[in-house]
C-alpha cells in the first residue's frame, strides 16, 4: 500500500492556522446533521465530551464503552489538574507560553500546529466545565484558584482537589447523560469494540461483544471515532485502571491505521511502589507532593538504619544535587531515570530496594505539621492505606511507574486516522505531547480533542465524502463478526492451564525491564526475542475456562493480552529504530558524558508512524518530518 | 478488627457465586492460607480466581477498573458492610492489615431488586445513570460558555458542592439501606449542582426529574435511617438529602415538571 503521511496542516500564520481551517472546513447543512450517524467508542473525557458535543449538534451518535457506566472511564482517576493559558494570576502565561513550554516539554517531537492549536483552545475548556458546574478550587474572592504543576514556570493548572479527573469527567458524563435522556444518543455499556468495519476503505462501524451476555454485533454509521484510552497496560503494572487496552486501537491498525511512535512511554516519578508478587497495579500519588518533599536515598549501599537515623551528611539528595535549578521538581523522564540509576548502582531502600525515600521532615520544620497536612493530608492518607506507614513520621519511599502513553494511532490536523471515516481523540492517538507529556495537559487534551476540535473536523469529513448506505446486513460487517468470534473461540479453544494474568505479568516484566525507562539495543534485541516466545506460549498454555455466552472476564483479559503480546513487539521495533535519546525514551548508547539524553534531530526529527503487513512480517516505517518554525530546538537543560 | 497484622494471614472465604441472573445463586467456602497483609482485598480475590483458573474452574466475576477508590466500579458486602469493616474506604483500599488470622469474611454482592445480580458480585447499575440523565446535569452545550470568571461562586459554596460531587456512584448507600433507597446518590449530585449558581435555572425541575427517575427505577423511599452515610466511602453527608427534598417540594408546588 503507498501510504502518503499528510498532516493537512492548514497555511497561513501560527495563531491564526485554526481559525483559518475552521472557516475552511465545509459545514454540514443543519438540517442535514440528523441524517449522519457517528459511533464514539470511549466514554472517557475524550470519548463522553466528543459524543455530548456531537449530540448537541444534531448528529445520531451511539456511544460504547466496556464500563458499566460512562463515568467510571479510566479518566475518573485524574488528580493533579488540567492547564489553561487563562493568566488568571497574572504571572505571564499565555497561550504563546502554553505552547511554546508543551513543544519544548514534549522535546521537540510534537506537530507544532497541533499543540498551537490545543494552547488556543485550553481556555474555552475551562469555561465550559465551570458552566457545567464542575467545583474547581476557588480563592476566598470566589474566583478561580489556580497552582503551578510539574515544575512548570507558571501557575496555570486548574483543579478540584486532588479529583480534577473525576470532577470533570463526571462533567462530560452529565453532558453525554443529557443527550442520551434527550434520546440523541444510544449508550451501549458493557460493550467491547473487537473489530472495526471498512467498506469501501472507509470505517462504517465496530463490531462488539456485549460483556453483560456474550452477545457478538456489528453496528455501522458514517464514521467512527476512538477514545479508547492509552496502552500502558503493556507492562502489566502501571498506574493505569486495570481495564485500560491496546485492543480497540490496535484492531484498528491491523485493518489500516497506522500507529506512531509507540515507543514514547511516560514513567511517573511519584508511585507507590511494588509491595510483592500479588501486586495488582501501582498507585500514583500527585507530584504536586515534589513541591515540598525532599528525594533521597543513603550514600551507603545496603544502609539498613531507620531513615531518621541517618545524619543529613550520609543522605544523597540526588536531584538537587544533580540539578541546582530545578531540583526536586525536575521533569518527569528526568527524575524517573535518576530514581533507577540509583536504584540500580544498589542504593535502593525498602525490602525490595526498588525505591528512594520522598521525605517531608524538612517540610515539617518549615512550615509546621499543619500546613503540611492541610496540603497534602489525602496524600499522606492514602500512602498510609496502601503501606500502612506513617509519612509524617518515616520518609514515604517511591518509585516511577507506567503511566501514559504519548504514542498512539497516527492522526491528521483533523484528527483522522490513515483510514478514511476512524477519527481517533484523547490518549488514544499520538497527536500533541511528543516524546514526554507535560503534567495536567493530558485533560486539557482529551477535552480540547472532544468538545472543540473532532465536532468541526468529522463535519469536514462528512460533508465532503460519499458514503454508499449501509447496514449490519453488508458482508462487511458478517467478515468482522467472524473474525472476532472466531478469535474468541480459539481463545476458549487453548485449552491450557495457566491464567491469563500470569502470562500479562511475564510481558510486563519483560517490557519493564528491557523496554521500560532506560533502553539499549542488545536488551530490545532480546525483549523482541522474549514477546515472541510469550506470544507463543500463550497460544499453547493459556486457560480460559467458561464459555462465549454471559459475563467471562478471563475471556476478555485473554482476548486484551493477545493484543497486548503483538503491540509489545511493534513498541520494541520502534524503540530500536530510534536511535536516539529524546523525552521518555532514553537510548543507553546516546547520552551526554553526564548521562543526559542526547537528542538526534538531525536524523529523528519525525513521527515514526508503523503499517501493519501481517503478524509474522515487519511492521513498515513511515515519516511524517516534524518541522519546528515557531519553537526552535534547544538541549533541554534542568541543571 | 483494629489490630494491624503483620505476618501472613489465613482467612476463609464464603463467597456468593451466582452464575447468570435467573439462577439462584449460593454461598462457596474457601480458604486462601499465608496471604500477605500488604494485599487489598480485591488482590485476595485475584489470588483465589487465579486458583481457581488453574483448576479450569470458573473465577468469581467482580467490577473493579481503579483499584484506587475513585471508579466507584467494586464493591461488595463483607460480613454485612459495605466495602468491608473500615469506614471511609472502598472495597479495592481495603488491605489485608486490617483483618487477623482466621478471620471468617461472607463476601455479597450489594442487595437490592433495582441493582440486580448479573453474575457473582457484578451487579447491574444502570439504574444509576438513568437518574442522571433524568436532570442530573447543568444543560450547557459546548461553546455556549461565558468566561470562566464571570461568576464568582462563594469559597464556602464551591466546598461543599466538591464535597457533594465526590461520590463514586458505587451504590453502598443503597446496599445499606433498609428501604433499598437511592436518595444519598441522587441528592449527592442534586445538591452539587444546586449550590452553584449555574445550576439555579433547572434547579427545581432538576430535583423532581431526578426523583422521579428514582421512583421509576423501583428504589425506595427515604425514611431517615441514615445507614447510608455511614457506609458511604466517601462519607456523603445526609444533609444533601435534606436539600434535595426542599428543592423537590418547591419544584412540585410550582407544577414544573
Ligand atoms: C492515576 C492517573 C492520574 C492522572 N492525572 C492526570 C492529571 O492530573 N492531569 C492530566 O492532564 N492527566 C492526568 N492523567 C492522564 C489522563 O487521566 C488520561 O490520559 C486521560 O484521562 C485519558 O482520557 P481518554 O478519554 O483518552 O481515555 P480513558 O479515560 O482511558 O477512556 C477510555 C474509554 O474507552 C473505553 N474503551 C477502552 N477500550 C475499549 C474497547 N475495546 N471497546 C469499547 N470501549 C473501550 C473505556 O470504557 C473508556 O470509556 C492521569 C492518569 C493516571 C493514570
Ligand atoms: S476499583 Fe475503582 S473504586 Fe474500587
Amino acid at each position: 500500500m503507498a501510504i502518503e503521511l499528510r498532516s493537512g496542516v492548514p497555511d497561513g500564520a501560527m495563531a491564526e492556522k485554526w481559525s483559518r481551517h475552521q472557516f475552511e472546513l465545509k459545514l454540514v447543512n443543519p438540517a442535514n446533521k440528523r441524517r449522519y450517524s457517528v459511533i464514539v467508542v470511549g466514554s472517557g473525557l475524550a470519548g463522553a465530551s466528543a459524543a455530548a458535543s456531537l449530540a448537541e449538534l444534531g448528529y445520531g451518535v451511539s456511544c460504547f464503552c466496556i464500563h458499566d457506566s460512562p463515568r467510571r472511564a479510566h479518566s475518573i482517576a485524574a488528580q493533579g489538574g488540567i492547564n489553561a493559558a487563562k493568566n488568571y494570576p497574572n504571572d505571564g502565561d499565555s497561550v504563546h507560553r502554553l505552547f511554546y513550554d508543551t513543544v519544548k516539554g514534549g522535546d521537540y517531537r510534537a506537530r507544532e500546529a497541533n499543540v498551537h492549536r490545543l494552547a488556543e483552545i485550553s481556555n474555552s475548556i475551562i469555561d465550559q466545565c465551570v458552566a457545567q458546574g464542575v467545583p474547581f478550587a476557588r480563592e476566598y474572592s470566589g474566583l478561580l484558584d489556580n497552582r503551578s504543576f510539574g515544575g512548570a514556570q507558571v501557575s496555570r493548572t486548574f483543579y478540584a482537589r486532588g479529583q480534577t479527573g473525576q470532577q470533570l469527567l463526571l462533567g462530560a458524563y452529565g453532558a453525554l447523560s443529557r443527550q442520551v435522556g434527550l434520546g440523541n444518543v444510544a449508550l451501549h455499556t458493557r460493550h467491547e469494540m473487537l473489530e472495526l468495519v471498512l467498506i469501501d476503505g472507509a470505517a462504517r462501524g465496530i463490531v462488539t461483544r456485549n460483556l453483560a451476555t456474550g452477545a457478538i454485533d456489528a453496528h455501522v454509521a458514517d464514521a467512527v471515532v476512538l477514545a479508547t484510552g492509552g496502552y500502558g497496560n503493556v507492562y502489566f503494572l502501571s498506574t493505569n485502571a486495570k481495564q485500560s487496552n491496546v485492543t480497540a486501537t490496535w484492531r484498528a491498525h491491523r485493518n489500516g491505521a497506522l500507529f506512531a511512535n509507540p515507543c514514547f512511554v511516560q514513567i511517573h516519578p511519584t508511585c507507590i511502589p511494588v509491595s510483592g508478587s500479588h501486586q495488582s497495579k501501582l498507585t500514583l500519588m500527585s507530584e504536586s507532593l515534589r513541591n515540598d518533599g525532599r528525594v533521597w536515598v543513603p550514600r551507603d549501599q545496603g544502609d539498613s538504619r531507620p531513615p531518621a537515623e541517618i545524619p543529613d551528611a550520609e543522605r544523597n539528595y540526588y536531584l538537587e544535587e544533580r540539578y541546582p535549578s530545578f531540583g526536586n521538581l525536575v521533569p518527569r523522564d528526568v527524575a524517573s531515570r535518576a530514581a533507577k540509576a540509583v536504584c540500580d548502582d544498589g542504593f535502593g531502600v525498602g525490602a525490595t530496594g526498588q525505591a528512594v525515600f520522598l521525605d517531608f521532615r524538612d517540610a515539617q520544620a518549615r512550615m509546621g505539621r499543619p500546613a503540611v497536612e492541610q496540603k497534602y493530608g489525602n496524600l499522606f492518607q492514602m500512602y498510609e492505606q496502601i503501606t500502612g506507614e506513617n509519612g509524617y513520621q518515616t520518609p514515604m519511599r517511591i518509585f516511577p511507574a507506567v503511566h501514559y502513553t504519548m504514542g498512539g494511532l497516527w492522526v491528521d490536523y483533523n484528527l483522522q486516522s490513515t483510514v478514511p471515516g476512524l477519527f481517533v481523540i484523547g490518549e488514544a492517538n499520538f497527536s500533541d505531547h511528543g516524546a514526554n507529556r507535560l503534567g495536567a495537559s493530558a485533560l486539557m487534551q482529551g477535552l480540547a480533542d472532544g468538545y472543540f476540535v473532532l465536532p468541526y473536523t468529522i463535519g469536514g469529513y462528512l460533508a465532503e465524502a460519499t458514503l454508499p448506505p449501509a447496514d449490519g446486513s453488508h458482508a462487511a460487517c458478517g467478515d468482522a463478526v467472524r473474525t472476532a468470534t472466531g478469535r474468541l473461540e480459539r481463545l476458549l479453544a487453548v485449552g491450557g492451564s495457566t491464567p491469563v494474568d500470569d502470562l500479562h505479568r511475564e510481558l510486563g516484566q519483560v517490557m519493564w525491564d528491557h523496554a521500560g525507562m532506560s533502553r539499549n539495543a542488545t536488551h530490545l534485541g532480546a525483549a523482541k526475542d522474549a514477546v515472541r516466545v510469550l506470544r507463543e506460549r500463550f497460544w499453547r498454555e493459556v486457560g480460559v475456562p467458561g464459555a462465549q455466552a454471559g459475563i467471562n472476564q478471563p475471556l476478555e483479559r485473554a482476548g486484551r493480552l493477545a493484543d497486548f503480546l503483538e503491540f509489545g513487539e511493534l513498541l520494541i521495533d520502534d524503540a530500536l529504530h530510534r536511535n536516539e535519546s529524546c523525552g521518555s525514551h532514553f537510548r543507553e548508547e546516546h547520552q551526554t558524558d553526564d548521562n543526559e539524553a542526547l537528542r538526534n534531530d538531525d536524523e529523528y526529527a519525525y513521527v515514526a508512524a508503523w503499517e501493519y503487513r501481517g503478524e509474522d512480517t515487519a511492521a513498515a516505517l513511515h515519516r511524517e518530518p516534524l518541522e519546528f518554525i515557531e519553537v526552535k530546538p534547544s538541549v533541554r537543560s534542568y541543571k | 478488627m483494629a489490630a494491624a497484622s503483620s505476618a501472613n494471614l489465613d482467612l476463609t472465604l464464603d463467597v456468593w457465586r451466582q452464575a447468570s441472573p435467573d439462577e439462584r445463586g449460593g454461598f462457596q467456602r474457601y480458604e486462601m492460607a499465608g496471604m500477605s497483609p500488604d494485599m487489598s482485598f480485591l488482590e485476595l480475590l485475584d489470588q483465589l480466581n487465579d486458583r481457581l483458573e488453574r483448576e479450569g474452574k470458573e473465577p468469581i466475576a467482580f467490577d473493579h477498573d481503579c483499584r484506587e477508590g475513585i471508579c466507584g466500579s467494586c464493591g461488595f458486602l463483607i460480613n454485612g458492610h459495605a466495602h468491608g469493616p473500615q469506614s471511609g474506604i472502598t472495597s479495592c483500599q481495603l488491605h489485608l492489615r486490617s483483618f487477623r488470622s482466621g478471620d471468617h469474611l461472607v463476601v455479597e454482592p450489594w442487595r437490592s431488586s433495582s441493582l440486580p445480580v448479573i453474575k457473582d458480585l457484578v451487579v447491574d447499575r444502570s439504574a444509576f445513570d438513568r437518574i442522571i440523565q433524568a436532570g442530573g446535569f447543568i444543560s450547557a452545550n459546548t461553546g455556549s460558555a461565558p468566561d470562566a470568571n464571570a461568576l464568582p461562586v462563594s469559597r464556602t459554596k464551591a466546598e461543599l458542592a466538591m464535597d457533594a460531587a465526590a461520590c463514586i456512584g458505587c451504590g453502598a448507600c443503597v446496599a445499606t439501606c433498609k428501604n433499598a433507597s437511592a436518595m444519598l446518590f441522587t441528592a449527592a449530585k442534586a445538591s452539587q449542582l444546586a449550590l452553584l449558581p449555574q445550576g439555579q435555572p433547572e434547579r427545581h425541575q432538576r430535583a423532581v426529574r431526578m426523583v422521579e427517575a428514582m421512583d421509576d427505577a423501583g428504589f425506595g423511599n427515604c425514611t431517615n435511617e441514615r445507614e447510608c452515610e455511614g457506609n458511604c466511602p466517601k462519607q456523603i453527608s445526609f444533609s444533601h438529602i435534606a436539600r434535595l427534598n426542599r428543592d423537590y417540594i418547591a419544584g412540585k408546588l410550582r407544577a414544573v415538571t
